[in-house]
């Protein structure tokens, strides 16, 4: 699917092939950029998108394929040779280096310090001390340092993996921005993000992978979302969990977790709720309005400073997480890194709450521990080619694993702190599905989500957090994106809003509009 | 942390402020002077003789593991660590004494320069065999352990050789003035003079760099394997400086390396190198070395059983560092 009719490419890659041992993480992966233009590189994850950005910024070498940059065959050896080659990328996790201060990070890759000044400006970063630690630098800032130090090099080729997926909405917004002026220039930008509306919102024509293989190439225009999902999924056909379910009966049932005026120092300022069994709760916020620590007290790795819990009926108060294990709360964390042993297997990593447990320190009872196992890995649907260690499976087949721990041992109560958190749209679609499926066998279920379109799919009913306090509530029925972000932004629904909320709303309804969220 | 990342342009950011951060980067080293103070005040009180001639013993018995923790430093604020520092100083000590015996002083200089190559080689491979075989750190530096202490028989079966008298010279006795020790003058100047402009240099920051985070470290375009060579070639180079010091002071070579590896990784620890690689810098260390030795002297002067003094020294240390990682806990709590 090269484009071969332009002649004057920026970068070109094709033909691009590249193995791990008996997986084949890229088969024939093609990929043309023009000057000028914002293209998007998208794919499920375990598409082998990763695999080729590894390839572009030199940390891996293809098995074979060519690459080229204006119109030179050029394959980088390392980061730092394709970067003298003009392509510099951003990931999700800065690669700042944490010990040293900011001034030393930009003379460990020679930034030019006006140029970085400038860009740090345009991001909305002012005053920034360069003399401060970067491990002293909230994480936030620590990205945008990251996209302006490389935007200082002025590359040929700016390359953003997924920067934005741990952003919060502000900076997202301003990133965004920035990135959508580089169009048209002599420069180009090839962006990733599993965030449907920012492609719309940047970017000129999109490459989709699919199983290691470039399946299409794409104009983005309004409309052509559709399109970009159904070549990212191939044949397989979703199947969405409807928005509409029968309202549960809930007078007789006891709830399962009650929450009353919970505070935490300033961050939580008396947060009261009800979860029951059989249901999906959302939990909507905008960044840092409590939800971490609200998670991190019923997960048992914090502690409250007031107010109530109770689990089924009678008074809790956790020591550490065992003991909200002990009580049924288990944790889906977004960050994968937090939960899992990479460098330990699948089954292991499934198996090891339940095995931990100080009365069970004898042997292991393999055969039923296989057994529990392998039906959470067959529910889940976990792809176990590279099973020996977790950390060589796809991000979103790691956050199976995560969950799959828990299904394995069974679920009572599950907390999942923004469980979908850069993972594909397949991965997420199995994902809702099972947290339907496991509400209508009786679990409860609280999910705090950054995307709010996951909320409809997924819950019964939604809170809304803002500034450690709840400030509504709303069943699923009414909770459209609109309504949401009014709710998370605190704003009467009849109040006003600030004009670039009000296009972002405008934005993102008419994104949630388009059918490829619930065909 | 002592002297963490060096900021060239900190002037700039005003002299107060600078003051201020200056001192804030660097508590555990100031921490560790204050220490240094009390502990010697202590020592004059339980030794009322004790003055420039202790000084003077102190600099001389320091010296050798000064240099070893020197090294030390250097590779773990890389994220190594190297157990093969007293192996190396033994070998470059019994090629040192061998070569250096019975000759002219010019020849005997070749043979220092010889020996000091000699260090960065043993570093080198070191350093060449973790990045080829990709096999730990921990692992080669042990196994090199063995190959260079072996090398270090085969050169000489039992102590002997000797030290040029010029070079017993630079380090024995005083310089001038009684209270200055030569020992003292020669560490500070040898490691002011590789370090400093190392630490400033674009390879002292790959330097912490590759320590803190290899993955940003690879990703920002450093040569993870290659600055990783660079950090045990000058902890080899370290441990020959260590090995001559030990020919100088003693007048021979000793093929059976002393106790200066694991007390090198002492006297970082103490000295604010994080063993998980990153932060910290070499003169701490050279504080803790001092006071390590300090210990064992007052020790000493109390009349106590060296074997309790021993592990006096083992409790010394988990204390002063728990003390150290409390306060800094407190430290960035408020």
């Amino acid at each position: 699917m090269t484009v071969t009719q332009t002649t004057d490419l920026l970068l070109e890659a094709s033909g691009i092939a590249k193995t791990y041992g008996a997986v084949v993480a890229l088969k024939s992966a093609s990929l043309a950029v023009r000057p000028g233009e914002v293209h998007a590189l998208m794919g499920a994850n375990g598409a082998g998108k990763s695999t080729l950005v590894k390839i572009l910024t030199g940390a891996v070498r293809p098995d074979s394929g060519t690459i080229s940059v204006r119109g030179k065959p050029r394959v980088a050896h390392s980061p730092a040779d394709a970067r003298r080659g003009g392509i510099v990328s951003v990931y999700q996790e800065p690669a700042l280096i944490p010990d040293l201060d900011v001034r030393s990070n930009l003379r460990l890759t020679e930034t030019p310090l006006p140029n970085f000044r400038h860009w740090l400006d345009e991001l909305g970063i002012n005053g920034l001390d360069l003399g401060r630690l970067v491990r002293e630098v909230p994480l936030a800032t620590q990205r945008v340092i990251d996209l302006a130090r490389a935007l200082a090099i002025e590359p040929d080729v700016l390359m953003l993996d997924e920067m934005t997926a741990a952003l919060p909405a502000n900076l997202t917004e301003r990133v965004l921005e920035v990135i959508g002026r580089q169009r048209g220039g002599d420069r180009s930008v090839i962006f990733i993000s599993h965030r449907m509306i920012e492609i719309a919102a940047v970017c000129d024509r999109a490459t989709v992978l699919r199983e290691g293989e470039t399946v299409g190439v794409v104009d983005v225009t309004p409309g052509s979302e559709e399109r970009i999902v159904e070549l990212m999924l191939g044949d397989i056909v979703q199947s969405m969990p409807g928005a509409s379910r029968t309202a549960q009966d809930r007078n007789g049932a006891e709830p399962r977790l009650v929450v009353r005026d919970l505070t935490a120092r300033t961050k939580l300022q008396g947060v009261s709720f009800e979860l029951h069994p059989g249901e999906v709760l959302g939990v909507v916020a905008l960044e840092g309005q409590g939800q971490d620590e609200l998670f991190d007290i019923l997960a048992g790795s914090d502690r409250p400073s007031g107010g109530e819990v109770r689990v089924d009926g009678k008074p809790v108060s956790f020591r550490h997480p065992a003991d909200a294990i002990r009580a049924g709360l288990v944790y889906v964390a977004a960050d994968r890194a937090e939960a899992l042993l990479p460098q330990r297997s699948v089954r292991e990593n499934i198996a090891l709450p339940f095995v931990t447990r100080v009365r069970r320190w004898g042997p292991i009872n393999l055969g039923r521990e296989g057994k529990a196992v392998k039906g959470a890995i067959e529910t889940l649907q976990i792809d176990t080619r590279a099973a020996r260690e977790v950390r060589r499976l796809s991000g979103g087949n790691q956050q199976k694993v995560t969950i799959a721990r828990w299904v394995a041992s069974g679920i009572r109560t599950m907390l999942c702190f923004d469980p979908t958190r850069g993972i594909d749209i397949r991965t997420k679609n199995q994902i809702y599905v099972l947290l339907r499926d496991l509400a209508a066998e009786g679990a409860a279920v609280l999910i705090y989500t950054s995307e709010l379109k996951e909320i409809q799919l997924v819950c019964d009913r939604v809170i809304v957090i803002f500034g450690g306090r709840v400030v509504g509530e709303l069943d699923a029925a009414n909770a459209d994106e609109p309504a949401l972000l009014r709710a998370a932004y605190n704003l009467k629904s009849d109040a006003l809003m600030p004009e670039e909320i009000a296009a972002e709303v405008v934005a993102e309804a008419a994104a949630a509009a388009h059918p490829e969220t619930d065909q | 942390m002592s002297q963490a990342a060096p900021t060239v342009d900190a002037t700039r950011a005003g002299t107060f402020d600078a003051i201020q951060s200056a001192l804030r980067r660097n508590t555990w080293t100031l921490g560790l002077l204050v220490f240094l103070a009390i502990l010697l005040v202590f020592t004059r009180l339980i030794q009322p003789t004790y003055g420039a001639t202790g000084i003077q013993g102190l600099a001389n018995s320091v010296l050798p593991l000064a240099l070893a923790a020197t090294a030390q430093a250097i590779v773990v604020i890389s994220g190594g660590i190297d157990l093969s520092i007293g192996s190396m100083m033994a070998l470059t000590s019994v090629v040192a004494a061998s070569n250096m015996q019975d000759q002219s002083d010019l020849f005997s200089v070749g043979v220092v320069i010889g020996v000091l190559l000699l260090g960065l080689l043993l570093g080198a491979v070191n350093g060449a065999v973790i990045v080829v075989t990709r096999v730990p750190d921990i692992v080669v530096t042990l196994a090199m352990a063995f190959v260079w202490s072996g090398c270090a028989l085969l050169v000489l079966r039992t102590p002997g050789g000797g030290s040029a008298q010029w070079l017993e010279d630079l380090v024995l006795g005083p310089l001038g003035n009684e209270w200055i020790p030569k020992a003292g003058v020669v560490l500070v100047l040898i490691v002011a003079a590789i370090w400093i402009p190392v630490s400033r240099s674009r390879f002292g920051l790959s330097l912490y760099a590759i320590g803190s985070n290899q993955l940003a470290a690879f990703r920002s375009g450093v040569s993870v394997g290659r600055t990783k060579i660079f950090a045990y070639m000058l902890g080899g180079l370290f441990s020959a400086l260590g090995g001559l010091a030990l020919t100088a002071s003693t007048g021979r070579g000793t093929p059976v390396p002393g106790p200066y590896t694991l007390l090198s990784v002492a006297a970082i620890v103490l000295g604010g190198v994080s063993l998980a690689g990153g932060r910290g810098g070499v003169f701490g260390p050279l504080i803790g070395v001092v006071i390590l030795q300090l210990i064992r002297t007052d020790m000493t002067f109390l009349k106590l059983d060296p074997n309790l003094a021993t592990v006096a020294q083992g409790l010394i240390l988990i204390g002063v560092v728990m003390l150290g990682s409390l306060l800094q806990q407190r430290r960035s709590r408020a």
